[in-house]
């Protein structure tokens, strides 16, 4: 008999579908999105102390790699958003065979986000 | 088609392990032919259950290479194109001896969520009228071919993650009888499904319509029944 047993348990062999991705990235990009928040709140802070208390923050976060992370929180939100509106349309709308063509168009829109805004940075 | 195949097979509880053995290939092989080649052949004390084989009783269902499926109607030209095969129990479901799970918690939540009819009338009455064009009566035909494999429970994550859930199969019987005319135990069986336990701890995975061998859609159910609960609490009768 061979040693090595596996835990009997779904792993990613029973995981590999497009719904579940779709699952996965909706629950990890709310997530960040959560984690991202006391940023935001932090910097909206900055400005209830006035306008050069602001200025010298938004100064600091002018810079390559903050672009690049405001290219990811877009990307995370327009993610969120096309999940959310999935789930919506799949629990609200009358059922159908769709769930696959409406993570596609979630996939297709988080896409066209990600790219549009990393053009106009 | 020949040659071998090497098939590693659960052996023991759920503490148990892979034991390994080499299959002879055959064309149109199923992994249930594949399972029998071992019991009859190579061990005779391998524990594994089925009936039908047709694909109707719903009691051959096992993970193969990590997926949970009906293995009479699994081809193993569909599911081991390399050769190799991995059978276990389903998951989310105690071991009772290598291939063979417990199906008790599968069938005693299909009772938990209120999964049998209660009518009014007696044998003595006439038949209820229930036009099958009626969109409450094809939500029902969308459900009612479950052969209770346990297919979608093996499936569910959320099973795992929350023991309480009823999993998909019971949650689908209730929608079938939420939408039947003739049954009297609704407002009772929307609040035995609107619990922790109920549709609202669904993840919305799909796992279960992804691997359903009857290709129907328990979300499809899941999600009627999340409505009938949001309905039924702002009416006030849940």
């Amino acid at each position: 008999m061979n040693s090595h047993a596996s835990a009997l348990g779904n792993d990613v062999r029973a995981r590999n579908h497009p719904a579940w991705w779709a699952f996965l990235v909706h629950r990890l990009s709310g997530i960040a999105l959560a984690i991202f928040l006391p940023l935001h709140f932090f910097a909206l802070g900055q400005a209830l102390e006035g306008a050069a208390k602001l200025e010298v923050f938004l100064r600091w976060t002018d810079q390559p790699l903050f672009h690049f992370g405001v290219w990811g929180l877009v990307v995370l939100l327009a993610a969120h958003l096309a999940g959310g509106l999935r789930l919506l349309a799949l629990e609200f709308l009358p059922w159908r065979e769709w769930h696959k063509t409406l993570a596609a168009i979630a996939a297709g829109f988080t896409l066209a986000a990600g790219i549009a805004i990393a053009l106009a940075l | 088609m020949s040659g071998n195949l090497s098939v590693r097979v659960w052996r023991g509880r759920a503490d148990g392990a892979f034991q390994s053995f080499e299959v002879p290939r055959y064309a149109s092989q199923s992994v249930l032919d594949v399972v029998t080649h071992i019991q009859r052949k190579l061990d005779a004390t391998l524990a594994y259950r089925y009936a039908c084989r047709v694909g109707m009783c719903g009691s051959c269902a096992m993970t193969v290479n990590g997926v949970a499926r009906w293995t009479c109607r699994t081809h193993v030209d569909k599911v081991a194109a390399d050769g190799r095969l991995e059978i276990a129990p389903l998951h989310h479901l105690p071991v009772i001896r290598d291939l063979v799970a417990d199906m008790r918690e599968f069938f005693d939540k299909w009772a938990r969520a209120r999964g049998s009819f209660r009518g009014t009338k007696t044998r003595h009455d006439g038949f209820a009228a229930v036009s099958p064009a009626s969109r409450k009566r094809r939500a029902i035909e969308a459900g009612i071919e479950c052969i209770g494999c346990g297919v979608c429970y093996s499936a569910c994550d959320t099973v795992a993650w929350n023991p309480d859930y009823l999993g998909p199969a019971a949650l689908q019987r209730a929608w079938t009888l939420v939408n039947d005319v003739r049954d009297t135990a609704n407002p009772e069986r929307l609040r035995a499904v609107a619990g922790d336990g109920g549709c609202g701890a669904c993840h919305t995975h799909l796992s279960c319509t992804e691997r359903c061998p009857k290709q129907l859609s328990p979300t499809a159910g899941i999600a009627g029944l999340k409505r009938a609960v949001t309905m039924a609490a702002l009416r006030g009768t849940l």
